[in-house]
């Protein structure tokens, strides 16, 4: 059972401009039926270019729908610019929050309000531009990049909960974590993190990471005069210092993704990335 | 909190009321005797006397020997028992046979033997037909020297579709190949009698026929090769260490032979009124239909698709009339594809996702179904109206 909130509830039961509108200004479809949600935004502006109607058509789940209703809720009184300027933050943020799995259902009715305005204004959308990662539900790396970024994603599972991609076949899952290891160290102003639910809390990772360190990691390093200390858990991102001759080794970067993720990835989550902090 | 006696309980293959004959034989001893069956005080021996009488219960329903049942926790602990047990006792054979279709007990076990043992495993998953059945010639096909055990599920859960296990059991016997069947699903709703088949492990859960949750059973046939899956004390005869969870044992035993009195009802009454609820379904609302084979099947479950709409919605919709059921959708399980039994018939995405499962007990009357029947079509076009791929004219 999904822990909705009461605002999610009052939208998928008595959802608000249901429908299609005829002979829209801008239309937006975006989803399928293979994937398990799809959405059909119209929406009518009037003389002064303000939206002055906008309906959906949902296929999904309650999310999915209250989704939807409440994003033609908020983009009716808009103008396109304003709108545009909607992300699906906003959209989670107006049903008083989302479940961490659904959150690929506010990310949907974003990109149809994208597509939509896209279309008024004729042109192509950027996002459908990109490279397919995730052949399953079609997710392009672009749509992926900007998840990271906009919504500050820091491990794999949280792309999935976000993008979808990753949740069907999973073959794409090493291709999202490069993408996920790139994203975040290209966005240099990294701001504060604000915590996210994992499967393991930062705080048992940190216990299980250090155990590891202690038991199986260094007492191999501290044979060729070496150590290593854990300096921050952030996600799946576990930053570490390495000491004494590792400081100088040249084989240190090879140490530490060959020997220490594996170790890590091996015995606290497959999903961990080891960086040397600097 | 939902009052309990508002809720039309339609979601029987997740779990069972506790049948109040159950709880009235498990009351005394959660209440007062306290006692540890292996003392050697009578207070301790009294209680371990209720555990043997609960033993032969299980072991009359299921037409084995008492000395043939071993208490577990759940059909789980039931399941990787039987499985651990056959790797470790053929060391030199890797190689297990189940289905496409099972539940994840067995399914991701199997699927992750490797890892969990250390060894490299062959698996062969049996694929099944549209309808849900399997293809019996490919499962002799998949049979080899090095096969150390079958495991098939008795009845499928989500579908209800009933495997030839007898038939099975026999080829596997022929092989000398183990034979486990996870009966979670069938037990109390179609007749076992273990005397006359050639099953070697067998899974069952208590909570699946009325008991109350956290017990189990295995059935390990007389003279089958074991190791235990938890090792610790003497009880069980050295099978399953732990100390007996007497009171649910007892309540085990209790809902074995209720399961025993019912179930001619369970195949008449109740199968009858899944008939009339399912048939009521397909014919009032266009673009439905049902999800595994006609008759091959349990009497109280039917998997019914309705296009173009997403489970989770119509889920919620139904819990606006307190009616339980559940879906074989994406969206309800928290990961993002449909039911892999589904997808394994080769149900269409267009239907997988709208899949609504109604199981059915004998705690189920005429005018629950006739509720369901009023309630559903209007559900089912109310979400459709919503929906961008539903026509007007379809």
């Amino acid at each position: 059972m999904w822990e909705y909130t009461n605002k999610v509830q009052q939208h998928f039961l008595h959802p608000k401009n249901v429908g299609e509108i005829e002979s829209p200004d801008g239309i937006g479809e975006v989803g399928s039926l293979a994937c398990g949600d799809a959405l059909k935004l119209t929406f009518k502006l009037d003389d002064k270019g303000v939206i002055a109607d906008a309906k959906f058509k949902t296929f999904g789940c309650a999310s999915a729908i209250a989704s939807s209703s409440v994003l033609t809720e908020m983009i009716i009184g808009m103008n396109l610019d304003e709108a545009a300027k909607v992300t699906n933050e906003d959209i989670a943020d107006r049903l008083g929050g989302l479940p961490k799995e659904k959150m690929h259902c506010s990310v949907m009715g974003r990109e149809a309000l994208e597509s939509a305005i896209a279309n008024y204004r004729g042109l192509k959308l950027p996002m459908a531009e990109g490279e397919v990662v995730c052949e399953c539900f079609g997710v392009t790396d672009l749509e992926i990049i900007r998840a990271i970024k906009e919504s500050n994603l820091r491990s794999v599972e949280e792309i999935t909960n976000f993008t979808k991609a990753g949740g069907g076949c999973g073959k794409c899952i090493d291709r999202l974590r490069e993408i996920l290891v790139a994203t975040v160290h290209q966005g240099i102003d990294l701001p504060n993190l604000t915590e996210k639910p994992k499967r393991m809390t930062t705080l048992q990772k940190i216990k299980k990471i250090e155990e590891a360190l202690e038991r199986e990691i260094r007492p191999g390093l501290r044979k060729d005069g070496g150590d290593i200390e854990l300096v921050d858990v952030d996600g799946d991102f576990v930053m570490v210092s390495l000491r004494g001759s590792c400081t100088s080794c040249a084989k240190s970067q090879t140490t530490l993704k060959e020997y220490v993720e594996k170790k890590l990835r091996e015995l606290v989550l497959d999903s961990l990335i080891v960086e040397e902090s600097k | 909190m939902m009052n309990p006696e508002d809720a039309v309980y339609m979601d029987n293959n997740a779990t069972t009321r506790v049948a109040p004959e159950v709880l009235e034989a498990m009351m005394p001893y959660l209440r007062d005797y306290y006692g540890n069956p292996s003392s050697m005080h009578r207070f301790g021996g009294q209680v371990g006397a209720a555990v043997t009488e609960a033993r032969s219960k299980v072991a009359n329903l299921l037409g084995a020997e008492p000395e043939e049942i071993v208490f577990t926790s759940c059909g789980t602990e039931s399941d990787s028992t039987a499985i651990f047990s056959a790797l470790q006792s053929f060391p030199d054979k890797r190689h297990v046979v189940t289905t496409r279709v099972e539940h994840p007990a067995v399914k991701n076990l199997c699927e992750n033997l490797d890892t969990l043992t250390g060894h490299k495993h062959r698996l062969t998953r049996l694929m099944v037909a549209a309808d849900g059945t399997l293809d019996l010639q490919k499962y002799e096909e998949a049979l080899a020297d090095d096969t150390a055990i079958v495991s098939v599920m008795w009845a499928n859960n989500e579908t209800g579709v009933i495997f030839p296990i007898a038939e099975m059991a026999r080829i596997a016997r022929e092989r000398d190949i183990l034979f486990h069947t996870d009966a979670v699903q069938a037990v109390g709703k179609v007749p076992i009698n273990l005397k006359d088949l050639d099953v070697d492990f067998l899974s069952l859960s208590g909570h699946k026929l009325h008991g109350p949750k956290g017990i189990g059973v295995l059935y390990v046939r007389r003279g089958t090769p074991f190791v235990p899956f938890l090792v610790g004390g003497h009880q069980e005869k050295g099978r399953r260490g732990g100390t007996e969870n007497v009171a649910s044992i007892v309540g085990l035993g209790c809902a074995c032979d209720l399961a025993a009195a019912h179930m001619a009802e369970e195949n008449s009454r109740v199968k009858a009124l899944r008939d009339k609820l399912e048939q009521g379904l397909l014919a009032s609302i266009p673009h439905s239909m049902l999800n595994g084979h006609k008759t091959d099947r349990l009497p109280n479950t039917a998997n019914i698709s309705f296009e173009y709409v997403e489970g989770e919605a119509i889920l919620l919709h139904m819990d606006q009339y307190n009616i339980c059921a559940s879906s074989g959708s994406a969206c309800t399980s928290g990961s993002l594809e449909p039911s892999h039994v589904l997808r394994a018939m080769g149900v269409p995405f267009t239907a997988a996702h709208g899949s609504i499962r109604y199981s059915l007990s004998i705690y189920n009357t005429e005018a629950e179904i006739d509720f369901v029947l009023e309630k559903m079509p209007p559900i089912i076009a109310g979400l459709r109206q919503m929906s961008p791929f539903w026509k007007a004219d379809m």
